[in-house]
Order: structure tokens, then sequence, then C-alpha cells
């Protein structure tokens, strides 16, 4: 196979996913009302609670709105990239997943493809979400929607190798209710996307190391240093570390007879 | 193009769904493989099309390895799934230009070939509909054309008229056996209807995952002492 097949497909694989994209677009507009919900209601309830003082990347007080954006960008391609990988091998995706495993290219390939082409899509809802976010003054620098896609690319590689991971390997939770319980909300809480992570210490010092542990919070502060162009090496190369090892579990370990792609298989 | 399977064994868990099956399909050939619901037809499409891996034995592909070489194998095959496998919000031509850009072939190519496979299907009308808006017959027939794409010598369909009415089904059977004749292309067709099966067809006959027949139809009845490949059928299965 030459670089030239290798080519054809990463294009056919991302121009599907935006076609599909564009076929349901209500579905993806829909799914902005979560965030939005957080950023405008459940933010102007807290924002009187919880005062933030000046931490990095900012550089004077902020906002409460303008501490969880990035915590909410993370938050859309974290339910996207669950929702994404768990249909991939039970739902909706599985006959394009058919099609997709008939392909001679590495299994590999097709797969991190497929992933980076879900999260494009993703990347793409975080920036209209950060567009309508301008609307309650979270306003970063120009150039920061720009430093910030590298660490957004990252981060839906990163969840969507572990949600097809979690779906190919762990047959409890093979509908979104379970995800939803046991791997979105403990990582979305237990980072550093709601509340800086020394508030966390003071309240409980065990909690705390858990969202250290926690590779969500990473690519929260990753995405938050770049929007406000500053650089946290620390953030990037972990988050990068821990996409790398994902991708590599998710891809080589990936079975279709774990899945629904070849249908029921016999009791 | 020639296709050796050799001693195929496979298990899911504790439970053996093949039991050494071996057979041989011949360059340009029609092949029934019939069997009863649950007879190990599914897993062995699995096997050929590597959605499942091999457990013990090997398919040999024009003399290539599925288990050596398997992106050599694969650019060979053609498959048709059991279940419908076409995105039905995308266009008729989107989602051929999808399985080809998966073979690696540029867009340019991809749509000569497809408007040609669509021509020849008597589609070609249809190629901006949404595939949603087309009757089970017609999308059996964009996924025969999709599967023809990247022009392989062996053509794999799992019960492919499930869910079709009788004229579909007949129409769809007698399309795929003028292109074993026009294309040269070997056809392994399972199924467990018999009608779908002609006397002269090579026949495979699984049962609990036995390869229990493996010659031309009315061959076998003759060895049988049946009258017809149905009274086979229900001897050697206990069905139909």
């Amino acid at each position: 196979m030459k670089a030239a097949h290798y080519w054809h497909c990463f294009v056919g694989i991302q121009t599907r996913e935006w076609l599909r994209f564009w076929q349901q677009r209500t579905r993806f507009a829909s799914a902005l009302v979560r965030p939005l919900l957080w950023l405008v209601v459940f933010a102007a309830g807290f924002r009187a609670v919880l005062g933030i003082s000046i931490i990095p990347p900012y550089q004077t007080y902020i906002t409460y709105e303008t501490y969880i954006a990035p915590g909410l960008c993370g938050m859309i391609i974290l339910f996207n990239s669950m929702q994404g990988a768990l249909s991939m091998v039970y739902d909706r995706e599985l006959g394009s997943m058919r099609v997709l495993l008939m392909s001679p290219l590495p299994r590999p390939f097709l797969l991190v493809t497929k992933l980076l082409a879900m999260g494009v899509v993703s990347v793409g809802q975080v920036y209209v979400f950060l567009l309508l976010a301008l609307l309650v003054d979270v306003e970063p620098p120009l150039w920061g929607y720009l430093a910030v896609l590298p660490a957004l690319i990252l981060t839906s590689l990163m969840l969507g190798a572990l949600g097809l991971l979690i779906a190919t390997w762990i047959k409890q939770l093979e509908n979104f209710a379970g995800v939803m319980n046991f791997v979105i909300f403990p990582m979305f809480f237990m980072s550093s996307a709601l509340y800086p992570l020394w508030r966390m210490n003071e309240a409980s010092p065990w909690l705390y190391w858990i969202c250290q542990f926690n590779p969500f919070t990473h690519a929260v502060e990753a995405i938050r240093f770049s929007l406000y162009l500053e650089w946290n090496p620390t953030a990037f190369g972990i988050t990068a570390s821990v996409t790398v090892v994902f991708a590599l579990l998710a891809t080589t370990g990936f079975r279709p007879q774990r899945t629904k792609i070849l249908g029921e298989k016999p009791a | 193009m020639t296709i050796e399977a050799r001693n195929i064994s496979f298990r899911y868990g504790d439970k053996p769904v093949l039991k050494e099956v071996s057979f041989t399909l011949t360059s340009g050939g029609f092949h029934a493989l019939l069997g009863p619901n649950g007879a190990g037809k599914s897993t062995l499409f699995g096997l050929l099309t590597r959605l499942l891996a091999l457990q013990q034995g090997d398919v040999l592909m024009a003399g290539q390895s599925l288990k050596k070489q398997p992106a050599e194998a694969m650019r060979k095959i053609g498959v048709v799934f059991q279940q419908n496998a076409l995105d039905l919000d995308l266009t008729v031509r989107q989602n051929l230009l999808y399985h080809a850009a998966l073979h690696g072939l540029s867009r340019k190519e991809a749509r000569i070939r497809g408007d040609r496979e669509l021509e020849r299907f008597q589609l070609l009308e249809r190629a901006n509909e949404p595939v949603r808006k087309l009757n089970g017959g017609h999308r059996r027939r964009v996924e025969i054309a999709r599967a023809l794409l990247h022009e392989p010598s062996l053509l794999l369909l799992d019960e492919p008229t499930v869910g079709l009415d009788v004229a579909s089904r007949r129409g769809l059977n007698d399309h795929v056996r003028r292109l074993c004749d026009s294309d040269g292309l070997t056809v392994l067709w399972a199924t467990h209807l018999i009608e779908e099966v002609r006397p002269e067809d090579r026949v495979l006959i699984l049962h609990e995952g036995k390869l229990l027949a493996d010659g031309a139809g009315h061959d076998i009845c003759e060895a049988e002492g049946t009258r017809d490949l149905a009274e086979t059928f229900h001897t050697l299965t206990g069905a139909g």
C-alpha cells in the first residue's frame, strides 16, 4: 500500500464524518445545550459562592464563567467521544464499522483515523461553544482560539481512544447511562473543570490526588493554558503520553468479536 | 481466483462453532453455502473477512495466506453483509465514495468506477438520493455495487436476500450469477433458502459447524439417494 492510499482513506473517513455531521446538525446543535446551561445557569449561581483568586494562566481576577469555560470545552469532547465510541461498537455506526474493517489498510490506522475524524467534529462544536461564550464575556485572546487547537485535538483523541477501550472491553458499560455514571461524571467532577485543584486540596487531600491522577484534569489544563496563550508542559506532556497509551491499547486490542459488529453471537 | 479453506475450526469460549471445515472454491464459479440458522455460516464469513481472527486452519486466496498476508487477501474480497451496512442518511454515491476511499482509491477514480457500477445495476439516476429512500431490493443492489468497486475476485454474500420479497430475491440471485459469467467473479452465497440454489450449482452444506456435503447439487442428491436438494437438505440437517 502506498502513501496515496493512506491519504485517500484518511480523507474519505474525515469526509464521511462531516457529511454525517451535516445530516444530523440538529442533534449536534442540541448537544451544545448541556455545556451552555452549565455556563449560563450553573456558573451564574456559583460565581457568588466560589471566589477565584488569581491563578495561572489568568493575569487578573476572573469570573467563574471564564474559569469553567475550558472545562466545558473538555466536557463537550468527553460526551461526544464516549457516545461516538459506543455507537462504533454497539449502535448506529455498526454498519459503517463493518465497511471500515473490510479495508486492506492496517486496522490501527483505520481506527485512529476514525477516532480523529469524530474528534475533529467535536472540536468544531467546541469552537461554536466558545463563540457563544463570548455572550457571557468569556473573552480569551484572539490567538488563543488558534493556540488551543492542538490541545482540543489531543483531548478528543485521548477520550475517543478511552471510549473505544471501554466499549470493547467492559461489557457492563455497553449503554450510555452506565458510561455516564461510571466514566463521564467521575472524570468530569474529579478534575479541575469546575474548581481549581488547590480548592479541592483544602477540602479533601485524597480527592485532590484522585483529581491529579485523572487524565481529564490535565487535558482541561492544557486547553485552559493554551487558550490563554500560556505553555503548560506538564499538562501537555501528560495528555500526550496518556493519548499515546490509550490509542495503542484501544487499537491494537480492538477485537470485533467483543462488539456487535458481527451481529449477536451465539450464547 | 481459487480460494482454499484449510481445516478451519473456531470456538466462542467453550462452544465449538466450526469443526475442521475445508473446501475449495473454483475461480469464476457460483457456490452456495447452505445451512440452517446457527450452522456457522456467519462465523465462517467472519473468518473469511477477518472480522474474526482465525484460531485454527488458514484460508488461501490465490495462494496467499489470510493469516500471513491479510492486506493482500482483503484487496481481493468484496463483501455483502447479512445486516445492512449502508449509511441510510448519506446518498448512494456518498456511500460508494466512502467505501472506495477505504480501499485507497482517489475520489476521481472512485467516481468513475462508482458510476459504472451504478449504471450496470440500473441505479445511476438514483445516485444522489439518500439510501433511506430506496427499497430493500435496491439497497441490496447498492451494497453489491459497492462491494465490487475495488474490483475484487471473490464476492461473499451472507444471506443477502433476507427481508426481500420473492421477486427481488430472484432478481438479485440472477444478477449475481450473471456477474460470475461476465466478470469471472468467484461467488460464495450463503443462504438457508433452497429455492436460491440450482441443481447444477456447487453446494456446500454446513450443519452444526461441520461441512456435511460439498459438490454439485445433483451429484449430492444422487449420492444421498434423494429427489432434490430440499430433500437432501432435510435428510442431512433435519431442517427445511
